[in-house]
């Protein structure tokens, strides 16, 4: 048997009709009824669901800096097994990705591991200060060929800051990924403002402190011209805001995470931090406008903000603990909970906000492409009828700090092919992918 | 009861229980040997990750007239950043054998930290988290409202609740744990509660509370009160634009003398005073107000000690746990 083909039989791509996928060399060569085996490894699609690889806009890997919270190596074995074929490497790392040095550490980090596509996202200002632009430019030349400039964690809160890091991304298609978070309304915030942190006496982070940055920054972009994208949409009010927003023509895109999805306020009750984010879980109000925003395209994209931390920073005090819950290994069970078994979308759409435009707004070669012949073969397997437990001690992410430890959630990953190699069968982790040699190196 | 941590979820069976066991506390202090054998043996820990004196002696008076063993650490600025973690300050009490531990802490849930996960075993009582609450400063409030109640209706408190007593409590309620502790407590001893406070320091949310809401204690006083309690108003309020001014504050937020006539010529003779100290004289309470024969400042911090006696008691002797051999019953035959 020829080692890179692979024959997926019977899998229904997208959710539709049972068909057989044959990979060969990382591209789809053919896709019908009934193919030929040939030299080929048969993986056994029957009752399963081919997806395209999903794309993360939005994780922490913590590596250089927090190894002891995440590597890039466990933390891309977590995505793997997600069903992640490529993710966004966040840049409040230690150093700062604010140069393209270390852009490009991470991104070869990245292709060492080898199982999925590392794309580092740049910071926006040097050392996440908020105060100078970084050296954009030279860290979307280099070879990460950064596309998105973050300085996730902390808000561009300066206007002038934000609407020159908008105008200058134009000049190589970049976007711009805010946090939006007004820092004079959030200092110190602990919660969601409202009924439940009036009870509990936590410092509220009152919904108008996002909101208030995301009106402000469409009407940047629009002003200049320019892409927006906003990380993690919480509240009711900000998907209303985007709406708007795309109404008007604005080229605004929206992310919104697995757990502002599921979960609300009410968790925080147990003063258990792992329930602790930025931005915090809202409420029940909240969760169904966006499950809605993300429905009807309004928001477009999940992206995990998946956030590792060392037990230590979660075993403590709610004021003194760290903001952040993993969600790689969870994603897709959680969407398919929330927005499948719902009927609000179907898994055609599951592969529009996790895969398709997800490489669109990261400007992703070869990630979020249709499973037709001579496509890359980034394509996953997923079993969903599949039930299962959650156990955060079972996951590959280094990070023990899930929200949905204990829950039942419907779905799994059952294959991972990245770059038509499989980097997960079974369910369980297999090999990297391995990338060619340079030759000449 | 394992734990005292809010009286949010406290029963009422539960909150008169220890009110009336206060009530035999109380007789204990006022005997010439003021102590019970209830709790030798026993030992409580008073951990206090924040200064506050009154608290942590009221605290170890009421052990100690139980005849418990204890022990006062100061964990202030104990942090992940700083030093020991609560975890290890947890773990190392229970390996000390710490059957009870009273736990004061700048952070709002620490006790209901402690109180859930596994570092350590002991029953924790929590002596003020945060922004969130005071359990047994409610409780002793409450006791003190209570005797007063019964005294006018000329019945026993023992037994009783508050029903139809109307209490306002004033001042900077966003931050205050005395105010949470007392509306969720007030309310399930059937009293009418009214929060008088300036918009800006009443919490978004405060409209889902089983309490009324005023901006005006003029009117709040004309409505008809029968208690008054005055919260402290913190120093460092004043610089974060919660209200303008402190005399702006105190005139219109604080109990100034004017109002205290006005409670003698609004008819309400019987209407006590409150603060849970320590007082801000001529910011939030006039001198004449705190030092008038209204005021029960005094009351609430005795009545503290035996409310405390009363839940270190329930929670150490309870069934669940080993009781120490019919203490307070035999104190009392002995009486």
């Amino acid at each position: 048997m020829a080692e890179n083909t692979y024959l997926i039989r019977g899998a229904a791509i997208l959710g539709g009709e049972p068909e057989d996928l044959l990979i060969r060399d990382g591209i789809i060569e053919a896709r019908g009824k009934d193919l030929a085996d040939g030299d080929a490894t048969v993986v056994d699609g029957k009752g399963l669901i081919a997806l395209p690889g999903m794309v993360d806009v939005h994780t922490h890997l913590r590596e250089p800096g927090r190894e002891d919270a995440e590597t890039v190596e466990t933390g891309t074995r977590a995505a793997a097994l997600g069903g992640f074929t490529a993710v966004h490497a966040m840049a409040n790392s230690n150093p700062v990705a604010d140069t393209a040095g270390v852009v490009e550490q991470v991104h070869s980090l990245g292709r060492a591991s080898g199982w999925v596509d590392v794309r580092p996202v740049g910071a926006v200002t040097v050392g996440l200060a908020g105060e100078q632009l970084a050296e954009l430019g030279a860290m979307a030349d280099s070879r990460a060929q950064v596309r998105m400039f973050s300085d996730d964690g902390i808000c561009v809160h300066d206007p002038v800051i934000m609407r020159r890091a908008l105008e200058y991304v134009k000049a190589f298609d970049g976007v711009v990924a805010q946090h939006a978070q007004e820092p004079r309304l959030t200092a110190g915030a602990q919660m969601n403002e409202g009924a439940v942190s009036a009870v509990l006496g936590l410092t509220g982070w009152p919904a108008v402190a996002e909101e208030s940055i995301i009106a402000r920054d469409v009407l940047l972009a629009q002003h200049v011209g320019s892409r927006l994208h906003v990380c993690h949409v919480s509240t009711a009010g900000s998907v209303e805001i985007i709406r708007w927003a795309k109404a008007r023509g604005i080229n605004v895109t929206a992310e919104v995470t697995p757990h502002h999805l599921l979960l609300t306020d009410e968790l925080v009750r147990s003063y258990d931090p792992v329930y602790k984010v930025n931005p915090p879980l809202r409420t029940d109000a909240d969760v169904q406008a966006l499950r809605e925003g993300l429905a009807d395209g309004t928001i477009d994209v999940v992206g995990t903000d998946h956030a590792p931390h060392p037990s230590e920073h979660k075993e403590c005090e709610w004021a003194q603990a760290a903001m952040g819950m993993t969600g790689l290994e969870t994603a897709l069970s959680v969407v398919q909970e929330t927005m499948i078994e719902t009927g609000l979308m179907s898994w055609a759409d599951f592969a529009r906000v996790t895969s398709f435009t997800p490489a669109v707004i990261g400007r992703v070669a070869d990630q979020g492409r249709p499973l037709d012949v001579g496509e890359p073969a980034n394509v996953i397997l997923v079993d969903p009828a599949a039930r299962w437990t959650v156990d955060p001690h079972k996951m590959a992410t280094m990070g023990r700090n899930s929200p949905f430890k204990g829950k039942e959630l419907p779905g799994s990953v059952v294959a991972t092919f990245f770059k038509g190699h499989p980097t997960v069968l079974d369910g369980k982790l297999n090999t990297p992918y391995r990338y060619p040699a340079v030759s000449g190196n | 009861m394992k734990h005292l941590l809010s009286t949010e979820n406290l029963s009422a069976f539960d909150a008169i229980r220890v009110l009336d066991t206060a009530e035999e506390m109380s007789a204990v202090g006022e005997r010439e040997v003021k102590k019970l054998p209830a709790l030798r043996g026993r030992t409580v820990v008073n951990l206090f990750f924040e200064d506050s004196t009154r608290t942590r002696i009221s605290f170890e008076a009421a052990a100690k007239r139980l005849s418990a063993d204890v022990i006062n650490f100061a964990a202030k600025g104990s942090s992940v950043s700083k030093g020991e973690s609560l975890k290890d300050t947890a773990q190392t009490l229970a390996a000390m054998g710490a059957d009870a531990v009273v736990i004061r802490h700048w952070a709002s849930g620490a006790p209901h930290r402690l109180a859930a996960t596994d570092w350590i075993d002991a029953a924790v009582i929590n002596a003020g988290d945060g922004t969130h609450e005071h359990p047994t400063q409610a409780l002793l409030d409450a006791f003190t409202m209570r005797r007063h109640w019964a005294q006018l209706k000329g019945t026993a408190s023992t037994g009783a609740d508050l029903k139809g007593m109307r209490v306002a409590i004033a001042g900077d309620v966003l931050h205050s744990r005395v105010a949470r502790s007392n509306v969720w407590l007030l309310k399930t001893l059937g009293a009418d509660v009214t929060l008088v406070a300036p918009p800006t320091l009443l919490p978004i949310g405060v409209e889902h509370w089983p309490c009324k809401v005023s901006y005006n204690l003029d009117e709040t006083l004309e409505a008809g009160i029968d208690a008054m309690m005055m919260l402290r108003v913190q120093g460092e309020r004043m610089n974060a634009s919660f209200f303008p001014s402190t005399r702006e504050y105190s005139r219109r937020w604080g109990f100034d003398d004017a109002r205290l006539r006005a409670l003698d010529d609004l008819g309400m003779k019987d209407t006590i005073i409150m603060h849970p100290g320590p007082m801000n004289r001529g910011l939030e309470i006039s001198s004449a107000a705190a030092d008038s024969p209204r005021s029960t400042v005094l009351a609430q911090v005795r009545n503290g000690v035996s409310v405390r006696m009363a839940a270190l008691y329930l929670l150490l002797s309870g069934d669940s746990r080993e009781a120490a051999p019919n203490a307070i019953q035999s104190s009392k035959e002995t009486n």
